[in-house]
């Protein structure tokens, strides 16, 4: 569905990329994982055209991405933030509305595809007619998922959707999301500085990275059982117990 | 989007009800000196015009130059002129000794005056006569005696070559000398606060205030006869109305001059003070035993015009402002190269002075409205652009980026996130710009652009107080309602999710 190849960053003097290459195939949920400033948040938005490679090419569904499809593209993808990214001007609505209106949806289908939403997102009407400012941080991010899903997209790609919100919303919210990954069957690729969310959310293709690089990409249980570098065992080392934690001890 | 909307209405309201000022207008325009003297005598040409049948208008201008100017451009048709101002001042490059040298001077520049109105008002050097009678001063020379005495003199007199420089070579004086509003001098005077002043001499208050003017003994002032300075085509396109207006020939004294003056300055006999068109009309019923109607409204009337005047010049500048400073700020936030330059020269524009803006200007537009808008016009771009700029640029970067990741073009972003987060810092900037707007419309007073600058400028010439507040204290309030209004604005069009 996405395939960098080669692809390089940089941002000034400081490398965020160095050759990376990457296929993720269609209705697969993906965790990019690694310490910050590891490259992870700009190999995501690489992949939506947010910053432009110096080198390397990046293909959605066979296509290059260029300046000229990349409208276009961004269209088919759905896009979450840590800190929700909602526009604070409009209400909760306006904001899920925003990208649907702009693609020329008449109202009863806009009515009708929030009112699903809201039910998979678990949000009430009267939430949505508040503005960002007056939501809690939980309902922030199940407002800004319902707008990165709100034109049913073949991709969605989320930079730490979780990490803004305090232990309890953060748990109960990962459980929600598996179970809207599941439902969805579209690519899912998430970024999160935290294994046991991504072993919980992509237990099966979790990439971890280092300074600009992939180090190994694997199940969790590879990265354990077979990691193929020392930072790999200590990176998963430091957090195996809240792992355990998370998942019940079944992996 | 509702502001801009607002924005489009208020343009379209200010251009249906027309510019302050019609230009190419076939009508004779007789022209003044915004002085008292040169008022009543501009009216009183007028009334004659119009009594000959022709359609007249009247404009006052600041200074010599500025009337001259406008007369050589053909702005105004006639005015009355002084043949010691015309030598020594606006023709003095030329040197001219003889009348007969002035008059071909003048033709070769489209003009001709008439002979003269019959008063000599030249320059005069007064003193109370309490310190008159003290240092038993007489004549100017004596001045030269008493270098301690405190010397201030208008402004013009202080700076032209037939003032203040030449009367100190000339009689060899060593006092100091200040600059002052001519009208100020003679509550100076009374104050002591001066101790001696020019004075014209046809001043109401040289017999009001028993001044003593000192005997010119070295005849340095040369005459300042008054005259009827106009275009030579006037004998061509209004005949009529050139003859009736030179009626004013050989016909007002010194005496007679004072007394009118009098009449507008001082209030003749315990009287008020009555406009120099009054005055005028007065003088002509006496004179000729012409009865012109004066016409003139009453306060409620002049206020409507003056705040009419004053709101088409704020509105349309401000709105030329907003359509130019809004997409400069847009741009100069998105182009890091742009907005240094851009920031750099408008907050240069902003530091030229206000008035030397205006008079910059008159060059290239001329006197009246038109030119007030341009200064006003650029004297708003800077808090628009500097706000426009620092709103977009402080907008957060995820947001932007949110903004494209959902697939919004450039115009789309700027349209839907931009503008409408940038809306209060934006509005914020025109709420200045336009309270600022109102207060530097009333300098459009000085270049007859119309407002509540005219009543304030009239007043400050002719020195009187009451006509100044009918120009500055609804200059005041208006200020207040825009920033009233302002505040009004930003609830209704800022999203209230901005203010939570």
């Amino acid at each position: 569905m996405i395939k960098v190849s080669g692809g390089t960053v940089r941002f000034g003097g400081h490398v965020a990329l160095q050759d990376v290459s990457l296929t993720l195939e269609a209705a697969r949920t993906t965790a990019l994982i690694g310490p910050s400033g590891c490259g992870k948040s700009t190999l995501l938005r690489l992949m939506l055209g947010l910053v432009e490679p110096d080198s390397g090419v990046v293909e959605f569904d066979g296509a290059p991405l260029e300046r000229a499809n990349r409208i276009a593209i961004r269209k088919r993808v759905g896009y979450a933030i840590q800190s929700g990214g909602l526009f604070p001007h409009m209400t909760a609505r306006r904001n899920v509305e925003l990208p649907a209106q702009h693609a020329g949806w008449d109202r009863a289908r806009l009515d009708r595809r929030v009112e699903e939403l809201r039910d998979l997102m678990r949000l009430t009407s009267d939430a949505l007619a508040r503005f960002p400012a007056q939501l809690s941080g939980g309902q922030r991010q199940r407002v800004a998922l319902m707008r990165a899903l709100v034109l049913d997209p073949e991709v969605l790609l989320l930079d730490e959707p979780l990490g803004a919100l305090d232990p309890v919303i953060r748990g109960q919210l990962q459980h929600e999301l598996r179970d809207v990954f599941s439902e969805l069957n579209s690519t899912v690729v998430l970024v999160t500085h935290d294994l046991a969310e991504a072993a919980y959310l992509a237990p099966d293709d979790i990439v971890l990275m280092r300074e600009g690089a992939i180090v190994q990409r694997g199940s969790f249980q590879t990265l354990r059982e077979e990691p193929s570098a020392p930072f790999v065992k200590t990176f998963i080392d430091s957090q195996t117990e809240r792992v355990a934690a998370l998942t019940g001890g079944a992996v | 989007m509702r502001w801009m909307l607002l924005l489009f209405i208020a343009i379209s309201a200010v251009m249906a009800s027309g510019p302050a000022h019609a230009q190419d207008d076939p009508r004779l325009v007789v022209g003044s000196k915004s002085f008292t003297e040169s008022a009543i005598l501009g009216h009183m040409l007028r009334m004659l015009a119009e009594d000959a049948g022709a359609e007249a208008r009247f404009e006052s201008f600041p200074g010599s130059s500025v009337a001259f100017n406008a007369l050589l451009a053909g702005e105004i048709d006639v005015y009355p002129e002084y043949t010691g101002t015309l030598k020594r001042e606006l023709l003095s490059e030329l040197d001219l000794n003889f009348d007969v040298e002035l008059h071909s001077a003048l033709a070769e520049r489209g003009l001709a005056i008439s002979e003269p109105i019959g008063f000599n008002n030249t320059y005069a050097i007064g003193v109370t006569r309490e310190i008159g009678e003290q240092l038993g001063l007489r004549t100017i020379s004596d001045l030269a005696d008493h270098p301690t005495l405190r010397l201030a003199f208008s402004t013009e007199f202080m700076n032209r070559g037939d003032g203040w420089p030449g009367l100190r070579d000339v009689y060899g004086l060593r006092n100091e000398a200040r600059g002052i509003e001519h009208s100020l001098a003679y509550e100076a005077l009374a104050s002591g606060a001066i101790d001696v002043t020019d004075l014209y001499s046809t001043d109401a208050q040289i017999a009001a205030m028993d001044l003593m003017v000192l005997e010119d003994d070295r005849a340095y002032f040369p005459r300042y006869d008054a005259v009827v300075l106009h275009r030579v085509e006037l004998e061509q396109t209004h005949p009529l109305a050139l003859r009736s207006m030179l009626k004013l020939v050989g016909q007002i004294d010194a005496e007679a001059m004072r007394r009118l003056n009098e009449r507008a300055e001082i209030g003749e006999g315990g009287g008020p003070r009555l406009e120099p068109r009054v005055v005028a009309a007065s003088a002509l019923q006496e004179m000729f035993n012409i009865r012109v109607d004066v016409g003139g409204k009453d306060l409620w009337g002049r206020l409507i015009d003056r705040t009419r005047e004053h709101l088409g010049l704020v509105v349309i500048s401000m709105s030329v402002a907003i359509l130019i400073a809004l997409p400069l700020g847009v741009l100069a936030a998105r182009s890091r190269a742009l907005s240094g330059p851009v920031l750099a020269a408008i907050g240069i524009l902003q530091t030229i002075p206000a008035i030397a803006l205006l008079v910059v200007l008159i060059k290239p537009f001329g006197i009246g409205a038109q030119t007030a808008i341009v200064a006003l016009v650029l004297y708003s771009l800077l808090p628009i652009v500097r706000n426009t700029h620092a709103g977009i640029t402080g907008i957060s970067a995820d947001l932007l980026e949110s903004a494209d990741a959902i697939g919004l073009t450039a115009w789309e972003r700027l349209r839907r996130v931009e503008l409408p987060l940038a809306l209060p810092t934006v509005l914020a900037g025109v709420k200045t710009a336009a309270v600022i707007n109102v207060g530097t419309a009333t300098l459009g007073g000085f270049i007859s652009a119309g407002g509540y600058g005219q009543p304030i400028f009239t007043g400050i010439t002719q020195n009187n107080f009451n006509k100044i507040l009918e120009g500055a204290v609804p200059a005041a309030i208006l200020a207040v309602l825009v920033q009233l209004a302002f505040d009004c604005l930003d609830r209704r069009v800022v999203s209230r999710g901005l203010r939570l």
